[in-house]
């Protein structure tokens, strides 16, 4: 059981005043579930996982994982592939993986798996952005993690890309049995990925919507019943989701 | 930028080369003087200097100063840099001094050093290191501070080791300032190496181009130059261009 609890986080902004990015948002998520996180630009989910990464220990709070602070096998991944660019596909994933010869072997066959046997041996300044966010993700799950946090780990990228790549992540996550928790700003990815989906205010970020989403996998972000559920939550909830509804990818950045 | 052929480039180095070796020629014709001899003469100085060991032996002495005065530069101006690069207020502190010891002249840094150290050649290789040290660090400060956040991030997200962040993640992304200090730094060296074996010490190039000098021995100047010049042209093609290539192999 992941537990989050987030009394308040600031820091200050650009022109030095203080600023609250989160305040009194507190939330569970049971081993296993994919849960995702929504809310407009700005809200501070960025700085939620980044509080949750261990990236930022400036809060009033504390996150736990089975009574303790996770610090080992968590994975993540950002808006970016954040790849070293003068390692190669494989020694990227080595770099995380460990150092032995079995630790080797299991990171070719992720890469294989993941249809990346062919560039094993390339620097990822020769990939496509799609194929660079394939191996973030393959550098992800290498380590077998207990916690996955990724941050809008597939804005900026075209629709086909896209699913192909939300389909390898409930693969790879359905076989590992990890805790994920996943931020967007599209209603509908988080609808079509998530367990269940939290939404956030804006700043400061607090949670005002916990909703279980009971649709069966698989599912895709054109299903039908995605859409309905999309537009029920569109019209009952107006005033919350404001800003959401469009789905598109904007690539912003609301950790400023 | 237009292109040049790989076969075409090697054949204008050669007419560069050849051009060269004429003009001195040439000049050497139309001076008919005792200052400048032919290219002829000072080759066969250069032989008969290489079968007496003298030259190779002073060639030697000098190599391994600068190597290790060089060493010695890269290691302590990289740790000043980068600790620069990355604390603002060390940079405040130390910004200062830095200054001073760009615009310092080397020749008082060197008489200096002889003066307060000693004659000797643990002085003579502080004298070089601390003349070229600056220069390092201030390469080495521009690499650190434009060292990607990011990565640094994934580095510390996925709880990598001190060692393996440094080794892996930070250092490589100081790898082309690096090269650009080690360049800079050797031509550096080069010439200040000379005048610190000029000054106090008893062997080296530096003293046996002294000792031609008060002998008004022209063509020994010039083959000691030439065989300087070309160490400096093989370090370049052998050790530095080679080792760029490779550590900028992923930029291809």
């Amino acid at each position: 059981m992941l537990e989050v609890e987030i009394n308040r986080k600031s820091y200050p902004d650009r022109g030095g005043q203080v600023h609250i990015a989160l305040s009194g948002l507190s939330f569970r998520a049971r081993r296993g579930e994919l849960v995702c996180i929504v809310g407009p630009s700005g809200c501070g989910k960025s700085t939620l996982l980044n509080v949750v990464g261990g990236l930022d220990h400036d809060v009033d709070g504390g996150v736990t994982m089975g009574g303790v602070v996770p610090e080992h096998s968590i994975g993540f991944m950002f808006q970016e592939p954040r790849l070293m660019p003068w390692l190669t596909v494989l020694d990227n994933v080595m770099l995380v993986a460990g150092h032995t010869a079995d630790d080797r072997r299991r990171a070719r066959e992720l890469l294989t798996a993941m249809e990346l046997g062919d560039v094993l041996h390339a620097y990822p300044g020769s990939l496509s952005g799609g194929m660079q966010r394939r191996v973030a993700l393959a550098r992800a799950f290498v380590i077998d993690p207990v916690l996955l946090l990724m941050d809008e780990p597939f804005v900026s990228l075209d629709a086909p890309t896209a699913n192909r790549l939300r389909n390898m992540l409930i693969t790879l996550w359905q076989r590992c049995n990890t805790t994920v928790l996943f931020v967007t700003h599209d209603l509908r990815e988080a609808l079509s990925l998530g367990d269940r989906v939290c939404f956030l205010s804006g700043a400061p970020g607090q949670l005002v919507l916990d909703l279980p989403v009971k649709l069966p996998r698989p599912r895709s972000a054109d299903d039908p019943a995605v859409l309905a559920l999309q537009s029920e939550l569109l019209q009952e909830h107006p005033e919350l989701l404001a800003g959401l509804a469009s789905g598109k990818d904007t690539g912003e950045n609301d950790n400023a | 930028m237009n292109f040049v052929l790989p076969r075409e480039e090697a054949t204008l180095r050669v007419i560069s080369l050849l051009a060269f070796v004429a003009l001195w020629q040439f000049a050497a014709w139309s001076m008919q003087s005792q200052t400048l001899p032919t290219p002829a003469v000072i080759c066969t100085r250069v032989y008969e200097e290489l079968l007496s060991w003298v030259l190779p032996r002073h060639l030697g002495i000098t190599l391994g100063r600068v190597v290790i005065s060089f060493l010695l530069a890269m290691l302590i101006g990289t740790i000043i840099g980068v600790a620069m690069g990355r604390s603002r207020k060390l940079d405040l502190l130390l910004d200062g001094w830095l200054i001073l010891g760009l615009n310092i002249p080397a020749l008082v840094t060197i008489i200096l050093c002889y003066v307060w150290f000693g004659l000797n050649d643990a002085t003579a290789i502080l004298a070089v290191a601390i003349n070229k040290i600056p220069t390092v660090v201030v390469t080495v400060r521009e690499g650190a501070r434009a060292v990607d956040r990011d990565l640094l991030q994934v580095a510390k997200a996925y709880r990598l080791s001190f060692w393996t962040t440094l080794s892996r993640v930070f250092l490589p992304q100081l790898y082309p300032y690096f090269m650009v200090g080690a360049r800079s730094g050797l031509s550096l060296i080069w010439k200040i190496v000379l005048v610190v074996e000029l000054l106090g010490r008893s062997d080296g190039i530096g003293f046996q181009l002294n000792m031609f000098f008060q002998m008004f021995d022209i063509a020994g100047i010039l083959a000691y130059t030439l065989v300087f010049a070309a160490i400096v042209m093989l370090v370049e093609v052998a050790a530095l261009r080679p080792l760029e290539r490779r550590l900028t192999r992923w930029r291809n």
